[in-house]
């Protein structure tokens, strides 16, 4: 089967039942996406498909109903998106396990919402687990971001 | 050669040995120096001046032996050598360096001494010597305990600055320049008429000279890096995806595998049945391993399909059936039998308590899962004559002890790489991932095997914080707190954990009473007693140990009694306060809150502080009894560090720590059935998320004189301050944790 990921188009020989989160990983390498709970409660596989949020542990590989956006493709260390910008200004980081995740949820929510309040905040990225507990530093980046993305 | 990389170890060796001062293990063994690991593969040319400095012509590598699991550590360790050394930190590279005994952890020594020995007095004097110099024996080169500032402060800035001296002779003697006269800057010697000489090129000079014994450390008032805003080494790594963790690292020809293990924890396997699985795609093997099933595949998700296709028969595991069999247990152990300590026992808490009215309470905390989001995983690579470990570990020698024993080889045999964590909170103390893997491995020699773990088989299988129990008898007085009592049983922490790398635990174990006992209240009557439980669950360090359920024991007995005097939480914790750090802490953290400012309907605020690890932390909670439950609005925190090191890494840390506390008071557990944890993912082990965290204000007070971590302080004082703030808007006392077994949150 075909699979467009950043812009690249790849055949896969998977079974169709795999999860999109495997064939990225580990057919395709795109490490940056992440394996936390295998069953959509951390949120740390989260991609773009068709430029929106999606779990990728819960898309099986024969459904990706369009281009994948990982958060290789989002931006580069060379070349930032501005919510990536933002987490780096808010040192958000600890583990950093989850933040890919919680980014990919962020440049979703500011796309379709991009002067987010708290609530908007709230609701979007209630998905996305960090158990290093940097929630506050989530919810200040994400308004930095937005403010970003509103000057460019 | 062979004087090079003594340098900074004799320092701290001569400290300590002032300690330890001539018992049990021979003076003479544990002060021979150990061999510098970083010389073995040195190609010509290149010096180790110490074992925290490498550099030659590629450049200089500071190496970080503590672990980081999202802490920060690298970093802070990095910005230690690199202020002395004069060097900034996009110039250096940082590598956690092979294991080594010359990496021992003296702070965590200090911290053990706690646990593994009596301490009282003066025995207590020598115990603290024998512990720190059989770790040093032993090489202990363990994270954990929030040591790796305190062990690294003195240690990584000597290295530094004797680097630096070392280098500033080697400039001199190729340029025939005095040394006085030399300076550094920017990684680099800088000669009288402003020419700049990179270390690099200074290495080779460098390693034919002894190296500066007495190099002098900087002022703090001096410091470039330390104590201002920095940007973590790793932290656009980690908002980039490109950051590899060991769950990605990647080796040639490495296959991927999962296993299955006995859901009744630490049952054996009796048999099994993996026809079904064999037939699997892309499964290549199906073993047996200690306690389960290993699943070889060429694709992790594979395997973790086929191994659930594994039919397998379980031997029973040996705790006990029903978690009312754990907490009678417990119960059972507030025993003069069973006692395990009384380590604090001021003015008669017997007396006080005849004629008055006695406030009785019993408080419970639950087991509790690490759950890092990151599931251990591990690989391994065994040949006849070698292996190779690639993995996150706090303990990198007993992986390396471990894994050769189970390939047959010498412990120098087996290389490890340590890599970087994704979250751990104490489960990467634990390596029975790396045993597992070479279980696996030493069945398929040649090939690494990259073990996975499924979240599933991570959480029901990680050995989880202690379960505790506390009783509290106390007494009121005038309007005053006069008599607090309070006995505490839990299994030993320190035992189980240690008992899985073949070490036993004499004496006491202090985390029993950890974060209650050395509290800075000067209550008259004060006596607080810990009770050794059998074993039950097997268990292991969790986020501040014996603290993260002691801490809310004592502030919750404490308020009580408050309550029953009709004082004020904070108000009378400030009159029993007996320590002027702790004194600062509750002072700055209710200006902070406004304490005695006005609150609105259906709110109510709680204070709590815990002295653990060495650091008073207190923190004021703010919540709002709203129609969907217990919101969470607001948490101040004050803590005394000595030195902040890092204030944005430090507000983090302390932020996370507060979430981490809140989190798993509100709604986590695990409890077993036969054995089996009952939860096995996070929709049953759920913590904190976005939309309940509240806004978290954080101070570093910089009073005292010893400099300390903050990985842990910020825990225990979580969850009591959360339940004095419940207690005051809902009149709803909470004893035992989780607190949503009571009440809902928003």
């Amino acid at each position: 089967m075909k699979l467009t990921v950043n812009g690249t188009e790849h055949e896969v020989d998977v079974e169709a039942d795999m999860p999109l989160l495997w064939v990225l990983r580990e057919e395709l390498g795109y490490a940056g996406v992440k394996y936390g709970c295998g069953v959509a409660q951390c949120g740390a596989c989260t991609v773009h498909i068709d430029g929106e949020a999606q779990r990728s542990c819960q898309v099986a590989a024969a459904d990706v109903w369009g281009p994948v956006t990982t958060i290789e493709g989002l931006g580069t260390p060379q070349a930032l998106h501005a919510v990536q910008e933002a987490w780096i200004e808010h040192q958000v980081a600890q583990c950093g396990y989850c933040q890919s995740g919680q980014i990919m949820q962020a440049a979703s929510l500011l796309s379709y919402t991009p002067d987010p309040t708290d609530q908007d905040i709230d609701d979007a990225m209630g998905g996305n687990l960090c158990r290093c507990g940097t929630y506050t530093r989530i919810r200040a980046a994400v308004k930095t971001a937005a403010a970003k993305l509103q000057e460019v | 050669m062979s004087r090079i990389g003594k340098i900074a170890r004799r320092t701290f060796l001569v400290g300590s040995v002032a300690v330890a001062g001539g018992v049990a293990f021979g003076v003479w063994r544990y002060r021979t120096p150990y061999a510098n690991p970083l010389k073995d593969d040195l190609p010509e040319g290149a010096a180790a001046l110490t074992p925290y400095v490498k550099i030659d012509s590629d450049g200089v590598t500071l190496i970080t032996p503590r672990a980081d699991k999202g802490q920060g550590a690298y970093h802070v360790q990095a910005a230690l050598i690199a202020e002395e050394l004069d060097i900034e930190l996009d110039q250096v590279s940082v590598d956690p360096g092979p294991p080594s005994a010359a990496y021992w952890n003296g702070a965590l020594a200090e911290e053990a001494a706690e646990f593994m020995v009596p301490s009282d007095g003066m025995v207590r004097g020598m115990a603290e010597g024998v512990v720190t110099a059989s770790m040093k024996f032993i090489g202990l080169q363990m994270t954990g305990g929030s040591t790796t500032v305190p062990d690294a402060y003195l240690k990584l800035r000597q290295a530094g600055a004797s680097a630096r001296e070392t280098l500033k002779q080697a400039a001199a003697q190729d340029s025939g320049v005095d040394a006085g006269e030399l300076r550094t800057e920017g990684g680099a010697v800088i000669l009288p008429d402003g020419t700049a000489v990179p270390y690099t090129r200074l290495a080779a000079t460098a390693a034919g000279l002894d190296p500066v014994q007495d190099a002098a450390i900087k002022d703090p008032a001096d410091w470039r890096i330390l104590g201002k805003p920095m940007q973590r080494l790793d932290i656009v790594a980690k908002s980039t995806g490109t950051q590899e963790y060991g769950i990605d690292m990647q080796v040639d020809g490495m296959v991927h595998a999962t296993v299955l293990l006995n859901p009744h924890q630490g049952g054996a396997l009796n048999g099994f049945d993996a026809a079904q699985a064999e037939g699997m795609r892309g499964v290549k093997a199906v073993v047996p391993i200690t306690g389960g099933v290993g699943v070889v595949a060429d694709n992790t998700w594979r395997a973790i399909q086929a191994a659930r296709s594994v039919q397998a028969d379980w031997a029973p595991s040996s705790m006990p059936a029903t978690m009312d069999a754990h907490w009678q247990a417990l119960s059972d152990s507030f025993t003069p039998e069973a006692q395990d300590s009384r380590k604090r026992d001021d003015g008669d808490v017997e007396a006080a308590r005849n004629g008055a009215e006695l406030v009785e309470a019993e408080y419970r905390a639950p087991y509790l899962a690490h759950a890092p989001l990151e599931p251990i995983n591990a690989i391994v690579r065994i040949d006849d004559d070698g292996a190779e470990v690639w993995t996150g570990t706090q303990v990198p020698r007993f992986v390396q002890q471990n894994v050769a024993k189970i390939a047959g080889l010498d412990p120098e045999q087996v290389t490890v790489h340590v890599l970087m964590i994704g979250g751990s909170f104490g489960h990467r103390l634990e390596d029975e991932v790396v045993k597992q893997a070479a279980e696996i491995a030493v069945q398929m020699k040649g090939t690494p095997v990259k073990l996975t773990y499924s979240r599933e088989e991570d959480m029901m299988h990680d050995f989880p914080r202690q379960i505790a129990m506390a009783r509290l008898r106390g007494k009121v007085r005038d309007g005053r707190v006069d008599s607090l009592d309070l006995g505490i049983a839990m299994p030993s922490v320190m035992g189980s954990q240690m008992s899985r790398q073949g070490l036993s635990v004499p004496g006491p174990d202090s985390q029993i009473v950890a974060g209650a006992w050395e509290q800075p209240f000067a209550i008259p009557n004060q006596r607080v007693t810990g009770y050794r439980a059998p074993d039950l669950a097997p268990i292991s360090s969790w986020r501040s140990v014996g603290a993260s359920s002691n801490g809310f024991f004592y502030n919750a007995a404490l308020d009580e009694l408050i309550h029953a005097a009709g004082a004020d939480p904070l108000e009378e914790r400030l009159r029993l306060c007996d320590d002027p750090l702790a004194r600062a802490v509750l002072e700055a953290v209710g200006d902070m809150a406004n304490w005695s400012g006005p609150l609105g309907d259906g709110k109510g605020r709680g204070v709590a502080l815990t002295r653990s690890f060495g650091v008073h932390t207190a923190e004021v909670v703010e919540v709002t009894n709203t129609d969907r439950g217990i919101s969470i609005d607001n948490v101040w925190v004050a803590a005394e560090m000595g030195r902040v090191l890092d204030p944005v890494n430090f507000e983090n840390l302390v932020q996370g720590g507060v979430i981490f506390g809140l989190g798993h008071a509100m709604n986590c557990e695990i409890t077993y059935r036969d054995g089996i944890a009952e939860q096995d993912n996070y929709y049953s082990f759920e913590g904190m998320r976005q939309f309940q965290a509240p806004r978290i204000e954080v101070r570093g007070l910089e009073n005292g004189d010893h400099v300390r971590g903050i990985g842990e302080p910020p825990v225990p004082p979580a969850a009591p301050a959360l339940a004095g703030a419940i207690f005051a808007a809902t009149g709803t006392r909470l004893r035992e944790m989780p607190f949503n077994k009571v009440v809902d949150f928003a």
